[in-house]
C-alpha cells in the first residue's frame, strides 16, 4: 500500500507536468522538496533527540511505572496481546496523551517509541502486528482536545472566534476513532488474532 | 493572554517534574538523558530517508498541479456527498503532509473567509485529522516492518469517515 501510493503520487506528478509542457519543474521540485524534508527530518531528529533523554530520565525516576499503572486498566482491552507492565504500554499511553494534548513535538518521538517496543514482541520482524495495527488506528484518529494549529490558522486569518471549531472537531476524531477502532476489532476477530 | 496559555505550563512542568523525581531517587540525570538520547540520535538518523522520501511524492504531486487536476477529477463524486468541491484538494493532501495542508488551509481561509462554512469545515477538518499516512509510514519504517497488511487502510478509512463526521457536524452546529 504505501510503495503504491507512494509511487502513484509521483508518476502522477511526472506526467501531469509532462502533459502541462513543464517537464523541468520535475527536477526543481525532487530536489527542493529533498531539501525541505532533511529540514523537517533534522528537526525530528532533534525533537527525538530530547525526549528519548527525558523520558529515560523519567524511566529511571519511576514515574513512567506510576503512570502505567495508572493508564494499563483502560488500554488492556485494546491490546490484549500485550504482556502486562510491558514499557510499549507507557509509551502508547505517553503518545495518547501528547496527541490529545496537542502536544505534536513530544506525540511522535512516544510514538517511535512505541513501535520499537512493540517490535520486541514481533515473532516476524518484517510483518506488522495486531497490536501496531490497533495503535497506528489508534494514532490516525485520535481524538484532539486542543486543535491548536487549525485554532491558530483561523486567528491568523481574523476569524471572530478562532477556537469555535473545538467541539465540531472533537466530534469528529471521536467519530472516527470510535469507528477505527470497531473495525479494528473486527478484523482481529474475522482473521482469527 | 490567549486562551491557549495554560498549555504552555505542560512542557516546563514536566521536565521540572522529571527532574525532580530523578534527583530525588539518586537518579545520575544527566547521564541518564545523554543514554537515551543517544537512542533518540539512532532513530532519528533512520527516519531521514523515511521523510525524504515522502516529501517528494507529496511535493511533485502538488507542485506539478496533479493534485488540483485530481481533486477537480473527483469533485462530482464528492459533491455528491455534500463536500464543497474547494475543499477536496485538503482532504487528498491531509494525510500525506500537514505543512502542504496548512497551506491549502490558509489558503481556504483567506479566499473563502475563516466564518464561511467553507472555512469552518477545512479548519474542523484539519482538527480532527491526522497525517495518516506520513505517521504510519513512519511508524512502520522505523522499525523496517515491510508487510503492512491492512494496516494503512484502515488508517485511510478512518480519515475518511473523519471527513464525513467533520461535514455532518460542521453542518449541524453552524449551518443551523
Amino acid at each position: 500500500m504505501v510503495n503504491t501510493i507512494w509511487a502513484a503520487m509521483i508518476l502522477a506528478g511526472i506526467v501531469y507536468a509532462a502533459v502541462q509542457g513543464n517537464v523541468g519543474l520535475v527536477t526543481t521540485a525532487i530536489f527542493s522538496q529533498a531539501a525541505s524534508g532533511l529540514t523537517v527530518a533534522l528537526n525530528l531528529l532533534a525533537i527525538t533527540t530530547v525526549w528519548f533523554g527525558l523520558s529515560r530520565v523519567a524511566a529511571r525516576a519511576g514515574l513512567l511505572d506510576a503512570l502505567a499503572r495508572l493508564i494499563a486498566p483502560v488500554l488492556r482491552p485494546l491490546f490484549p496481546d500485550i504482556p502486562r507492565g510491558h514499557p510499549s504500554l507507557t509509551a502508547i499511553a505517553l503518545n495518547i496523551a501528547a496527541n490529545v494534548l496537542g502536544l505534536a513535538n513530544a506525540a511522535t518521538p512516544f510514538g517511535l517509541q512505541a513501535m520499537k517496543e512493540l517490535q520486541r514482541l514481533n515473532p516476524r520482524p518484517d510483518t506488522v502486528t495486531p497490536a501496531m495495527i490497533t495503535f497506528l488506528a489508534l494514532n490516525s484518529a485520535c481524538a484532539t482536545l486542543l486543535p491548536a494549529t487549525a485554532v491558530a490558522l483561523r486567528a491568523q486569518a481574523g476569524a471572530r472566534e478562532p477556537a469555535i471549531i473545538i467541539g465540531p472537531a472533537a466530534i469528529a476524531s471521536g467519530a472516527a476513532m470510535l469507528f477505527v477502532l470497531l473495525v479494528d476489532r473486527w478484523t482481529r476477530r474475522t482473521s482469527g488474532w | 493572554m490567549t486562551p491557549l496559555s495554560w498549555t504552555a505550563w505542560i512542557l516546563p512542568g514536566l521536565v521540572a517534574v522529571t527532574l525532580v523525581a530523578g534527583l530525588r531517587r539518586r537518579v545520575p540525570v544527566y547521564d541518564e538523558f545523554v543514554a537515551g538520547a543517544a537512542e533518540g540520535v539512532r532513530l532519528g538518523l533512520r527516519l531521514i530517508p523515511l521523510i525524504i522520501g515522502i516529501y517528494i511524492a507529496v511535493g511533485l504531486f502538488r507542485e506539478s498541479g496533479a493534485l488540483a487536476w485530481v481533486a477537480q477529477a473527483a469533485a462530482p463524486v464528492l459533491a455528491y456527498a455534500g463536500f464543497p468541491p474547494e475543499i477536496l484538494p485538503l482532504m487528498l493532501i491531509r494525510p500525506f503532509s500537514n505543512a502542504a495542508a496548512m497551506g491549502v488551509i490558509a489558503e481556504l481561509l483567506q479566499e473563502h473567509g475563516p466564518d464561511s462554512f467553507v472555512g469552518l469545515l477545512a479548519s474542523v477538518m484539519q482538527g480532527s485529522s491526522e497525517t495518516t499516512f506520513y505517521v504510519a509510514a513512519l511508524y512502520l519504517g522505523s522499525v523496517g516492518i515491510r508487510r503492512s497488511l491492512h494496516a494503512v487502510h484502515l488508517c485511510l478509512l478512518g480519515d475518511l469517515v473523519g471527513y464525513l463526521a467533520a461535514l455532518w457536524a460542521t453542518s449541524v452546529l453552524f449551518l443551523a
